[in-house]
C-alpha cells in the first residue's frame, strides 16, 4: 500500500476527523490520499492560522488538533502556531512534508530543517527516514502530544517517504522506553497536603490550565467546597471552577482583581493545581505570599521547584490526586479569613468609568448576551478585559494564548472551536492589532461557513503596548498608533462574503448584539469603536509583588 | 559545584542535539560532555559534567528526563570512578627528553610519538591528575591539548543505570 495511503488510514485509526492545513508539492501524496478520506480538511489561507485553529479545536474539544504543511515556507509558518501550542500545553500534531531523503541537506527548493527549528517548542518530533517506520512513528506522535503533560509534536515526512510502499500494519499499544508518565500520586505526599490542609487557616486554591486539561473541574469545586477555601485561577485556568461559584474569587495576577491579588498574598497555604507560578500570575518572585506554605500538584515533575519554593510537592494526574484528597479532609470552618477575604471583595470590586463608550462595558454585555459561549481572545488589552468581564461557568469555555502571547491567535483559535463544538457560540475577543495579524482566516470561515463572530474592541492602537507607554515611559507613544480608526472592517468584513457591523456609541451595544444573536449561521465581525484612552485596571506593575498593585482609570 | 550526570539515551540521530539545545535554551552550563555506545547497541551513554547550584542540577535532571529519549539521568559526582584520556604535543629538545619521559613515567602516561622536537603523551586519570600533568608539562612548551571529557562509573555493586 503507498505509504500516503496507509498514513490516512492511520489518521483514521487515530479518530481523527478535521485536519486544518494547506497543500503543497512536498505534501501533495499525502494530500492525494486524503482526497479518499471521511477526514474533513479545512484549508486554511495560512499555515499558522492552521495551527492556531487545529489548537483551538483540542482546546475546545480535548482531542488533539491535527494540522498539515508542506516544507519549507509551509513549515515554517506553523512555528508560531507550534510555540504557541508548546507554552499552553495543548495537544496538537503538525504533519509537514519534506523534500525527498537524497535532497536533504542540499538546500533544495522549499527545504527547511523543520524538526531542528521546532527542537525547543515541541514535546518531541520526528523526521522519518525509513518508510516501514512512519506509522509507528504517527502512533507514538499521538501518544506523545496527548498523555501526561501534553503538548505539539512534529512529524516531517520526506516526499518519497509518503510515496513509499508499505504494509498497513498499524500498532494498537506502543511502548516508549523514556517516557512512562505518572498519574497516582504518592500517598505520602497526599497526606502530607491534608495534614498542611487540615492545620492552614488561611487556605487558598490557586487553578491552573491543568485543571481544565485534567477534566478535574469536579474535583476541584469539590474540593474547594470541602476545605472550604477561595479559588484563584491564573488566565489558563479562567473556567476550572465556575466564575458564578461563590468561592470563586477569579483569575489572578498582573490584572487580576485587587481582592483576588490580596487573598493569595495573604493566605498562609496555597494549594497550586497545574499551573507553573509564571511571572505573571505571582508578580515578583521574592515578595510572594510571604507567609504561605505551598502544596503543588503538577503531572510534570520539571515544574516543581522552578519558579518557586514547594513544600509538599505532588507529582501526577489533577483529577486523580484531588478525588483522593479530598476523601481524606474535612471540613472546617476558618471564619476570621472568609470575612476578611470578603471585605475585600466588597471594597475593591473590578470597576470602570461608566463615561464614554468603555471596551469593559462591551465585554459585560457579551457576557450577558453570550453566557455560554466558548470565548477566544487575542492577546492585549482585549484579552485581560475579557478576563475580567467576561465570567465564565464552563470549563473549556475560555480560550487564550497565556504563555506566548500571541497576537493573531484568538481568531482562527475560534474557529478551530467552532469547528469543534459546531452548536455552541464562538466569539473572539479581539483588538484591532491582533485581529489584522490573522485576518485572511476570515475568507476560511465564509468558505467553509463557519459561523465564528469576532467582536473587535477598536481603539486604533497597540493598546497594552501604549498603556505600558502612557505609564512606564513618559507618554512617549513610539509605534503604537496604527490607525485603525480609519479602516472599515466593517467593509473588509463584506468584502469577504461575512457581516459586517460597525458600532460608535455605548447605546448601540445592545441592538449589536442583538443582530449578531440573529445571525447565528453566518460569520459576523463587529467593530466597536471604543475610547482609545481606556487601560487595564488594576495592574501590578512589572517587578513588583501581588499586593503593590496599583489602581486607575 | 560541579556536578557530573550520567544520561542514558537512545541510540538515535539528533538526540546529542536535543541535550546540547535543552542545554543551551535553559541556559545550564556545560563544562564537558561525552558519547559513547554502552553493552546495549541501542543505548547511548552521555557523561556531563554542568557548573551550579542544586537548583540547576534539579532542573538539569528533570529537564533531560521530559526528552522522551532520554532513558535515565544519574548524578554520579559522589562515589564514583571518573576518568578523563589527554594527548599533550610537547616541546621536547634532546637535553630535556630525560625529564619528560620521568615526569610521564610518574604519572603513568605514555609517549605515543616521537618528533625531532616534540613528544605526543597519552594521559589518562581523573581531573586533578591530568590538570597537574599539564601543569608541570608548561616549562617545556605545550603545542597542543587535546581532551575527551570526563567518563564516569558509580563505585560498588550497584549499577547506575538500572
Amino acid at each position: 500500500m503507498r505509504a500516503a495511503d496507509a498514513f490516512v488510514r492511520a489518521l483514521e485509526k487515530e479518530g481523527v476527523e478535521v485536519v486544518f492545513g494547506i497543500p503543497g508539492g512536498a505534501i501533495l501524496e499525502i494530500y492525494d490520499a486524503l482526497y479518499d478520506s471521511n477526514i474533513k480538511h479545512i484549508t486554511t489561507r495560512h499555515e499558522q492560522g492552521a495551527t492556531h485553529a487545529a489548537d483551538g479545536y483540542a482546546r475546545a474539544s480535548g482531542k488533539v488538533g491535527v494540522a498539515f504543511a508542506t516544507s519549507g515556507p509551509g513549515a515554517t509558518n506553523t512555528v508560531t502556531g507550534i510555540a504557541n501550542a508548546y507554552m499552553d500545553s495543548s495537544p496538537i500534531v503538525v504533519f509537514t512534508g519534506q523534500v525527498a531523503r537524497s535532497l536533504i541537506g542540499n538546500d533544495a527548493f522549499q527545504e527547511a530543517d523543520i524538526t531542528g527549528i521546532t527542537m525547543p517548542i515541541t514535546k518531541h518530533n520526528y523526521l522519518v527516514t525509513d518508510p516501514k517506520k512512519l506509522l509507528r512513528i504517527v502512533k507514538e506522535a499521538f501518544h506523545i502530544a496527548s498523555t501526561g503533560r501534553p503538548g505539539p509534536v512534529l512529524v516531517d515526512i520526506p516526499k518519497d517517504v509518503s510515496q513509499a510502499d508499505i504494509e498497513f500494519d498499524y500498532p494498537s499499544k506502543i511502548e516508549l522506553m523514556g517516557y512512562k508518565p505518572k498519574y497516582e500520586g504518592h500517598p505520602m505526599q497526599i497526606k502530607k497536603a491534608a495534614e498542611l490542609i487540615m492545620k492552614s487557616e488561611r487556605p487558598i486554591i490557586l487553578a491552573g490550565g491543568g485543571v481544565k486539561i485534567a477534566n478535574a473541574n469536579k474535583e476541584l469545586t469539590e474540593l474547594a467546597e470541602t476545605i472550604p477555601a477561595f479559588v484563584v485561577t491564573t488566565l489558563m485556568g479562567k473556567g476550572s471552577i465556575s466564575e458564578y461559584h461563590p468561592l470563586c474569587l477569579g483569575f489572578v495576577g498582573m490584572h487580576g482583581s485587587k481582592y483576588a491579588n490580596y487573598a493569595l498574598s495573604e493566605s498562609d497555604l496555597i494549594i497550586a493545581v497545574g499551573c507553573r507560578f509564571s511571572d505573571r500570575t505571582i508578580g515578583n518572585t521574592a515578595l510572594f505570599a510571604p507567609d504561605a506554605k505551598i502544596i503543588h500538584i503538577d503531572i510534570d515533575p520539571a515544574e516543581i521547584g522552578k519558579n518557586v519554593r514547594v513544600d509538599v510537592p505532588i507529582v501526577g494526574d489533577a483529577k486523580r490526586i484531588l478525588s483522593q484528597l479530598i476523601k481524606v479532609i474535612q471540613y472546617k470552618q476558618r471564619k476570621e479569613w472568609e470575612e476578611k477575604v470578603r471585605e475585600w471583595r466588597e471594597k475593591f470590586p473590578l470597576k470602570y468609568s461608566k463615561q464614554g463608550f468603555k471596551p469593559q462595558y462591551v465585554i459585560e454585555k457579551a457576557c450577558e448576551f453570550f453566557p455560554d459561549a466558548i470565548i477566544t481572545t487575542e492577546v492585549g488589552q482585549n484579552q485581560m478585559w475579557a478576563a475580567q468581564f467576561f465570567k465564565v461557568k464552563h470549563p473549556r469555555q475560555f480560550i487564550s494564548s497565556g504563555g506566548l502571547g500571541t497576537m493573531g491567535f484568538g481568531f482562527p483559535a475560534a474557529m478551530g472551536a467552532k469547528v469543534a463544538c459546531p452548536d455552541r457560540e464562538v466569539i473572539d475577543i479581539a483588538g484591532d492589532g491582533s485581529f489584522l495579524m490573522n485576518i485572511q482566516e476570515l475568507a476560511t470561515c465564509v468558505h467553509y461557513e463557519i459561523p465564528v463572530k469576532v467582536f473587535i474592541l477598536n481603539n486604533g492602537y497597540l493598546g497594552m503596548v501604549r498603556q505600558w507607554q502612557q505609564l512606564f515611559y513618559k507618554e512617549r507613544y513610539s509605534a503604537t498608533c496604527i490607525g485603525c480608526e480609519k479602516v472599515s472592517f466593517e467593509k473588509i468584513a463584506n468584502g469577504f462574503g461575512a457581516l459586517g457591523i460597525t458600532v460608535e456609541k455605548a447605546s448601540e451595544v445592545e441592538s449589536a448584539l442583538r443582530i449578531v444573536k440573529e445571525n447565528k449561521d453566518v460569520p459576523v465581525v463587529v467593530d466597536f469603536r471604543v475610547d482609545f484612552q481606556a487601560n487595564v485596571f488594576p495592574m501590578v506593575p512589572p517587578g513588583k509583588g501581588l499586593k503593590d498593585i496599583i489602581e486607575g482609570e | 559545584m560541579k556536578y557530573t550526570i550520567a544520561v542514558l539515551v537512545e541510540n538515535k540521530p539528533g538526540v546529542l542535539a536535543r541535550v546540547a539545545s535543552l542545554f543551551r535554551r535553559r541556559g545550564f552550563n556545560i563544562e564537558s560532555l561525552t558519547v559513547g555506545t554502552t553493552e546495549r547497541e541501542d543505548l547511548s551513554r552521555m557523561t556531563i559534567v554542568v557548573n551550579g547550584d542544586e537548583k540547576v542540577l534539579e532542573q538539569v535532571t528533570k529537564q533531560l528526563n521530559k526528552l522522551i529519549e532520554v532513558i535515565k539521568v544519574s548524578d554520579v559526582t559522589m562515589n564514583s570512578v571518573e576518568r578523563e584520556l589527554c594527548l599533550i604535543r610537547v616541546n621536547s629538545p634532546p637535553e630535556k627528553r630525560g625529564e619528560i619521559i620521568e615526569l610521564t613515567n610518574i604519572f603513568r602516561g605514555r609517549i605515543v610519538d616521537v618528533a625531532k622536537d616534540s613528544f605526543i603523551i597519552e594521559i589518562t586519570g581523573d581531573e586533578d591528575k591530568i590538570n597537574a600533568f599539564i601543569d608541570l608539562m608548561r616549562i617545556y612548551g605545550i603545542k597542543e591539548v587535546a581532551r575527551t571529557g570526563k567518563v564516569a562509573m558509580v563505585r560498588g555493586g550497584r549499577n547506575s543505570e538500572k
